[in-house]
Formats: structure tokens, sequence, C-alpha cells
């Protein structure tokens, strides 16, 4: 999605470099990705083996000076979350952004994510309700293709804030699948100012200078 | 079932019950002895089990949230629709088991019978079977790592007394991890037909299910095919839009390249999700839509599939 598929990781004196996805190289990024041989390579492994990769990428990164680390984690509440939120505990986490889809499908599983949370110890940052109604390029009309509002109310019913919610945008969509900078090249779009907004609250939250 | 240390070397590797990380586990015996590397005798408990089950069926995913759960579900209802057909399905997708919600039975309790656990009835002809019906509240995590979560998916495929059964659907969670090799495995004397994959048709997504498709290759696990989800959208207002553009050609590119086969594509319909938040069968809400009939025509193909498999104890059809 970075636009950074088939880089090589490379060691330094102080650990692994992370890949940087930008000229300006304020985007490093770390990923299993990375270490494969071919991008169709499955990465078959159990638990045991994900926690100790997890654990590496935590403790033996050359991170460098950095203002945010975004952990981006995959659906469930097992043990890459424990093995993540373990590897980081000692650095104080800001706390965890939980996503979810407007339906009460998703949203019955991410009201077992927000427990996850409490359980470990883990601050909830806030809700963000993705794909949240699909305006259509052609005639403007909403459609709620996924219905509305269960990010919302999950984040009452829970007690935790709700961040904001934004739209299916097929831009973005194919900003993501051609590496392209969605924030720069579609500034019009319906789902810009939803995702500026979040990331807005999330700076104010832990203003960069301030720890 | 026992946690193991975060650095557990794994039971069949020669390391077992020998490394640093083994000092304190519970099962260092065991491993030490080298009984770890025996194969599992629930494997043998299980082929006994799956005799009265006709076909099997994994639907797997590379990627969360591209409607596998859905597909699922209205796979057991589309073959459960004629009543001689008698229909199982399985969620072992242990950390977010929507299985229950999707089919309406949340709030279901499983019982116990002197033949073992007896599924949750939709139907006559439907049995369902979720660790959601295990669960006292719908807030309840399940924050297990990959060895418990493994023994339960060896209770489910041992001990629930699906009774004769012609279609097992198991509906995985995305990746290609724990549950995944132990549904493999467990069930590997028992003959699986074949996997089902669900794809979006954005290449995000289809990157992730080639690696579903190497993971099948790497088993040995037959590929009954592909189907792409929410492969169109028609607003109701005006015309076709894509809302996740196949930007190098969707599902039936990536088929034609690693010759599997396209089972169907299914359009984005909002009333989908909507009879799945009711729990409900969309076939039954909407019978009419475009969704519907990719739907009955992919399961057709499905039937056609397992048809073809040769009866259990010979050699597996080549995927």
């Amino acid at each position: 999605m970075l636009r950074v598929q088939g880089k090589a990781v490379h060691q330094c004196d102080s650990g692994w470099v992370p890949v940087f996805v930008d000229q300006e190289q304020s985007i490093s990024l770390m990923s299993v990705g990375f270490l494969l041989e071919k991008p169709d390579e499955a990465v078959v492994w159990r638990g045991p083996k994900k926690n100790a990769l997890i654990k590496q990428f935590v403790s033996d990164v050359a991170w460098g000076q950095l203002d945010y680390l975004v952990v981006d984690t995959p659906p469930g509440t097992s043990d890459e979350h424990m093995a993540v939120v373990d590897a980081l505990r000692p650095y104080s986490p800001l706390g965890a952004l939980v996503v979810t889809t407007p339906q009460a499908v998703s949203v019955g599983d991410v009201r077992r994510e927000l427990t996850f949370c409490k359980k470990v110890g883990l601050r909830v940052i806030g809700v963000v309700e993705n794909m949240s109604g699909f305006v259509c390029p052609h005639c403007a009309e909403c459609t709620n293709i996924f219905s509305r509002g269960g990010g919302e109310e999950l984040a009452r019913h829970a007690g935790v804030p709700f961040l904001g919610s934004v739209p299916l945008d097929p831009e973005l969509t194919r900003s993501l699948e051609e590496g392209r900078d969605f924030i720069q090249g579609f500034p019009e779009s319906p789902a810009f100012p939803a995702l500026s907004c979040i990331a807005q609250k999330i700076l104010n939250e832990a203003p960069v200078g301030l720890c | 079932m026992e946690e193991v240390p975060h650095d557990c070397p794994g039971v069949s590797s020669a390391q077992a019950g020998r490394g640093a990380s083994c000092q304190g586990c519970p099962n260092q015996g065991i491993c030490a002895s080298g009984a770890g590397a025996a194969p599992d005798p629930a494997i043998e408990e299980i082929k006994e089990r799956m005799k009265t089950v006709k076909h099997k069926i994994l639907v797997l995913s590379g990627k969360g949230g591209v409607g596998k759960s859905t597909f699922s579900a209205h796979l057991a209802h589309g073959l459960a629709e004629d009543e001689n057909t008698q229909v199982a399905l399985l969620d072992i997708d242990i950390c977010g088991p929507s299985i229950p919600k999707i089919m309406g039975l949340e709030g279901e309790q499983v019982h116990q019978s002197g033949s073992g656990w007896s599924p949750v009835f939709l139907e006559d002809n439907l049995g369902v079977m979720s660790v959601g019906f295990l669960l006292s509240s719908p807030d309840d995590a399940v924050i297990w790592r990959g060895p418990k979560k493994n023994g339960m998916i060896k209770q489910f495929l041992r001990d629930v007394d699906w009774g004769e059964v012609d279609y097992l659907i198991v509906d995985t969670p995305p990746g290609t991890s724990d549950e995944h090799l132990s549904a493999v495995q467990y069930l590997a004397a028992a003959h699986i037909d074949g996997a089902v994959i669900i794809t979006t048709p954005q290449e995000v997504s289809l990157q992730d299910v080639r690696k579903e498709i190497s993971f099948c290759h790497k088993v040995k696990l037959p590929i009954i095919g592909v189907v792409e989800n929410m492969s169109s959208f028609t607003c109701p207002k005006c015309q076709e839009s894509q809302i996740f553009p196949p930007t190098t050609g969707g599902a039936e590119v990536m088929c034609q390249d690693l010759k599997v086969p396209l089972l169907g594509k299914v359009p984005l319909d909002p009333r989908i999700g909507k009879s799945c938040d009711k729990g409900e069968s969309f076939f039954a809400e909407v019978p009419d839509s475009p969704a519907t009939l990719a739907y009955r025509s992919i399961i057709q193909r499905i039937q056609e599939s397992c048809s073809l498999r040769q009866p259990k104890g010979e050699n597996l059809v080549g995927s």
C-alpha cells in the first residue's frame, strides 16, 4: 500500500534498518512482507514463531528518533495482539485505535476487541467507523452500503471516545492499490476531511515534543 | 490446554523439551520423551467422527472483511434449502465468531448428549457450532494463544455429534496460521473435498489470496475455486460503480494466472449486510437480487465439484 514492495531490509550496528517510504524520510516501515523471498509466499507460522518475530520488530529494528510508532495488527485477540502489547508495554503506549465498519456483525467482533484492551490494560484512544457510507461519484447519492452508526453506538456502549466516520471512497482504495499518497492527491475527497480530523485528534492527544 | 512459553520451539522440533525456553513448561516432559512428535490420537478419532460426513469444505480468505462468514452462512442456507440435504456449519474463528449472529442464533447454548456435543439446529437439516455459543456475554473476548485455539478446534471436530451430514462447511478466520493448520491437520485422515477462497476485487486482497492459494498447495489442500465478493455496486439512483476497483484485473485475471477455477462474482448489495445483521437468509429476504442469483450459481458449482471428488480412501483429485 505504501509502494515499497520488494524492498530489502538491511542490518546496521544498531539493528535492522526500516524501509523509508518517502523522499523526506518522514515515514519508515517494517513488515514481514520485506522478509519474504516472493510476494506470493505464504507465512504459515503458528503462534510462537509469530510472537518471536513481533518481539524482534520492536526490539531489534533501528527506528531512530520517532514521534509516532503506528502498529497495524491482524483481526482478532490472539498471539499477535498479546505479543505486541507485551513488547510495547515498557514504552508506555499511547493506546489503541479500534476500527470497525458500521454493521452489527463487525461491531459484534469489535466489542470483544475493546474487552481485550481493557483486560490487557491498553487504553483505547477511540473508535473509528470505516467504510461509513458511499457517495456515488455520478449522482452524489449517499448509500449506506454497510449500514451506518454502529461504530458510534459501540463507542457509546463501551464508554470510549468516538473519533469519527470515514466514508467509502473508491479513489482511496485505488490510491492504496497504486501506492499513491491519497492525502496529497485527493484533498477534495469526502474521505479526506474525515481522515484529517481523526489524525488531528490524535495529534492533540500527544503533541510532538511534549512527552 | 496448558499455555506454552513464548519461545516454544514447536512440539515436533528436534529441540522439543530440550531448549532453554522449555524449562518450566508444563509439557516439557512430554516433549523431551518424543511423544510430541507422535501422531495425535485425535486424528484417528476425528476420522471416525467424520465417517458420517460426506463432504467437507473449508472457506478461506487471505484478508479479513471480504465476506467469508457471510459466504459460509449463505452456502449453508443455500444447500439446506433442499430438506433432504443435511448441512453442518462449523465456525472456527475463535476470536471473532460471527456465525451465530449471521445465522440468527445469538444467545443459543450448546448441550451435551451421550454421543458428544449437540450442534445448535437452525432447521432440522442445518446444524451450527461456534465458540460464540460457549461465551456468556457478547462483550467476552477470547484471548487465547495458538495452542489453546488448536485445542478448541480439535474438540469441535472430535466431540461434536454432527450425525449424518452431506456437507460440513468450516468457516475460518483470515490468514494462514494456527486455525488453518489445525483444521487441515486434524482432518488429514478424513479427506477434505477442498477449499473455497473468498476475495474482493482489489489487488491488496488478491495479494493475500495468492498466499492463501500457496498455503493450500503447501498443505496439499485441493482448491474448489475462488469467489470474488463485492464485485460491483449499483447505485440505487443511477448506475454501476466499482467501489473496490479491480486495478490488476480482479479475481478473474488472478485465477487465469494461477489456474484455479473462478466460481463466480457476487455484486455488492447493501441488503446482504442488513440480512446478516438481522440474522436472516439474504436468499429469503431478496430472492430476485443479482447477488442471490450469483450465489446460487456458485453454490451449484461447489456441489458439482464435490460430486466429482473421489470417494474416501482413494487419492485426492489434484488441485
